[in-house]
């Protein structure tokens, strides 16, 4: 008790070192937990993107649709099939879809667009569509109508209510051709959507395709998201070689590529950082050394065992670490909750990129509480790890030459 | 009277490769419990290092030292410092206070690292800065404290855990004439009344006076040693040492 009372004042005596190196370490948690929370939160927001507006987790089609896909390669909707793959624990939900390009047109324009077929309720189970209505009503079962992109719906010049025409390739050959009021407008973050999409119920896009009962995928949503790829493979084995069972990271690998790039240049900042703090870290060690040579080779002298003076070391750099580490982790979390309140939506061509993939050019921040955790670990553990320079230091210490002037 | 320390033979070479000083030179010295014993001598002539020997801060290349029975020259280095905390106590020249702490709390720190309980501490504690007179400066921090009254604190610690004797090099060197008659008023009455045995280094000729023993060094060489008859300090229940 009294070496943590002399730990404590010794903290104290001489403030400004004290201060400076707290501020390095509160600075360092500020940065690396803001740095990280941004990380993550871009790397779940494409996650997000990806899964939640279009692709879902894991998708099902007929062998070889990926490659190549055209409504000659749809399947037969199957209620087997379905049960197959809602046995496997992970899966949730399951929604068939039929997707395919299509000739959008209003009285004065025409635009193409990529019309997907959907079971309304089984959709918005799995990728939130209803939330995006902005004007207008969502899509019942068998509805006759459509929900179109806002933007689609501006550039044909048309609104709520209005009529629309469209044209297309259907199955095996046939001409697609339809006519169909406006039922709901939809907005999404990302501009590819908004600009193309147009969704009709399963039975009104089957017809309109000539594709009576046919699919191009389910659509599965997952329980626990991170068993991704295990899931996938119990889906694959339960339906077997007919079907392609594919992940969004097997989907769309340029995603996966794009963000382990973003998240290695992500970790040399932060090393660099790291190295930073470390640095003025070493330099206030390195003053406090010097300036409690002689008292600590007089406390030797007296007979304070070596092993006494080094937890007396180490309470101190604890304690200073660990105020560093706490006053950061509370200033860093109003940072990160505005930082995810209000993203920070970025432009030029790393916008262009992101809207390249669909995806809106924001960088929210995760509020992930593990994040603080790690961040606050690694700081506290690169302190630690410094403050085995006293240690050393006083393992070496020989009092006669420390108090010599 | 009880044998404190017994150095036999002792000697201390300083860099014996390149070029080597020959700071303590074959000494031999035996101190009896009670005595008050002055270390004299040139700048040069080996007292930091013989006090440092017999205090074991440093090891002899030759020679053993028995403190109360214990060869000092046979311990560990661990081993050494625990014996010094319990055997000896430390009056250093200047800067014997740890300047975060209150005069108090420089005195209890050594007790607390004896383990000593919290009650015991206190009473002796407040003993010892009566001795030296300070109990009004008890909660003080050092830098508020006179040169003087820093080196009674520090005689004041030295004697906390009760040690086999106290060495002291040069404890008035940086004190005015008027402190350092203090000081050495004090460490006079602690030695009659207490039988604490001194032991310290010093050039001042009136510090020389107040020792009952006087051994002057010479090139690393005990060249004189002298009993002193008492001349300054009067009181009774007085014996003559040796
Ligand atoms: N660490 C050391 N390395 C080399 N030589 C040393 C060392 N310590 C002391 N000496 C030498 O040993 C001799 C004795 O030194 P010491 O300090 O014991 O003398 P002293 O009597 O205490 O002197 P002073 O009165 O100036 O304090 C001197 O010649 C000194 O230069
Ligand atoms: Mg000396």
């Amino acid at each position: 008790m009294w070496l943590m009372k002399l730990a404590w004042k010794n903290m104290w005596r001489n403030r400004n070192r004290t201060a400076i190196t707290i501020a390095a370490i509160f600075f360092a948690v500020i940065l690396s937990v803001v740095t990280s929370s941004l990380q993550d939160g871009v790397f779940d927001n494409l996650i997000k993107n990806v899964v939640s507006f279009y692709s879902g987790y894991v998708q099902v089609h007929k062998q070889g649709y990926w490659d190549e896909r055209i409504l000659d390669n749809t399947f037969a909707q199957s209620g087997a099939v379905e049960r197959k793959i809602l046995q496997q624990k992970n899966i949730s939900d399951i929604a068939p879809r039929l997707e395919s390009f299509a000739l959008a047109s209003s009285e004065e324009t025409t635009k193409g667009c990529m019309v997907t077929g959907i079971s309304p309720e089984e959709e918005n189970r799995i990728t939130d569509l209803q939330r995006r209505v902005v004007a207008g009503e969502y899509l019942t079962a068998d509805d006759r109508s459509v929900l179109v992109g806002q933007g689609l719906a501006s550039r044909l010049g048309l609104q709520l209510h209005d009529t629309l025409v469209l044209i297309g390739q259907g199955y095996h050959g046939a001409t697609a051709a339809g006519k169909y009021p406006i039922k709901g407008i939809l907005k999404f973050g990302s501009p590819d959507l908004n600009d193309q999409s147009l969704f009709l119920s399963l039975p009104a896009a089957q017809e309109f395709y000539s594709a009576e009962s046919m699919l191009t995928s389910y659509v599965l949503a997952l329980r626990n998201p991170a068993s991704l790829v295990g899931t996938a493979d119990g889906v694959r084995a339960a339906i077997g070689n007919t079907y392609e069972t594919m992940t969004w990271e097997e989907m769309m690998p340029e995603i996966i590529q794009h963000i382990r790039t973003d998240k290695g240049s992500m970790y040399i900042i932060q090393g660099i950082l790291y190295m930073l703090i470390c640095f003025g870290i070493i330099g206030t060690l390195l003053m406090m050394m010097v300036e409690r040579k002689y008292e600590m080779g007089m406390l030797v002298a007296l007979g304070m065992k070596k092993i006494k003076l080094m937890q007396l070391l180490l309470m101190e750099s604890v304690l200073t670490v660990i105020s560093g580490c706490v006053f950061g982790i509370m200033a860093s979390v109003p940072i990160v909750y505005y930082l995810y309140k209000y993203p920070i939506r970025f432009t030029g061509e790393m916008a262009k990129v992101y809207e390249e993939f669909g995806f809106e050019p924001i960088f929210p921040a995760s509020r992930d509480v593990n994040i603080f955790l790690t961040q606050g670990a690694i700081v506290l553990v690169l302190g630690l790890l410094l403050s085995l320079y006293p240690m050393i230091k006083v393992v070496q210490l020989d009092p006669i030459k420390a108090m010599k002037k | 009277m009880k044998t404190v320390i017994d150095a036999h033979n002792i000697s201390k070479t300083f860099n014996p490769e390149t070029i080597p000083v020959l700071a303590v030179d074959k000494v031999h010295l035996h101190l009896e419990r009670g005595e008050f014993t002055a270390l004299v001598g040139p700048s040069g002539s080996g007292k930091t290092t013989l006090l440092n020997l017999i205090g074991g801060l440093d090891k002899p290349d030759t020679g053993n030292i028995l403190i109360n029975g214990v060869d000092i020259t046979l311990l560990s280095a661990n081993a050494l410092i625990d014996f010094r905390l319990h055997n000896i106590g430390f009056v250093f020249q200047s800067f014997n206070l740890i300047p975060v702490l209150t005069a108090k709390e420089n005195v209890e720190l050594i007790m607390q690292l004896q383990h000593s309980k919290r009650a015991s501490i206190e009473k002796r504690v407040r003993a010892l800065f009566q001795e030296i007179g300070l109990e009004d400066k008890m909660q003080t921090r050092p830098a508020q404290l006179s040169g003087g009254q820093q080196q009674r604190v520090a005689v004041a610690r030295a004697l906390a855990p009760k040690p086999q004797f106290v060495l002291a090099d040069e404890p008035t060197a940086n004190l005015d004439s008027k402190s350092a008659a203090n000081l050495l008023d004090i460490m006079a009455k602690l030695n009659q009344e207490e039988n604490i045995t001194f032991i310290f280094s010093t050039h001042d000729a009136r510090v020389i006076e107040r020792a009952r023993r006087v051994i002057t060094l010479v090139d690393g060489q005990i060249h004189a040693d002298t009993a002193h008859v008492e001349t300054n300090v009067a009181h009774e229940g007085f014996s003559t040492n040796k």
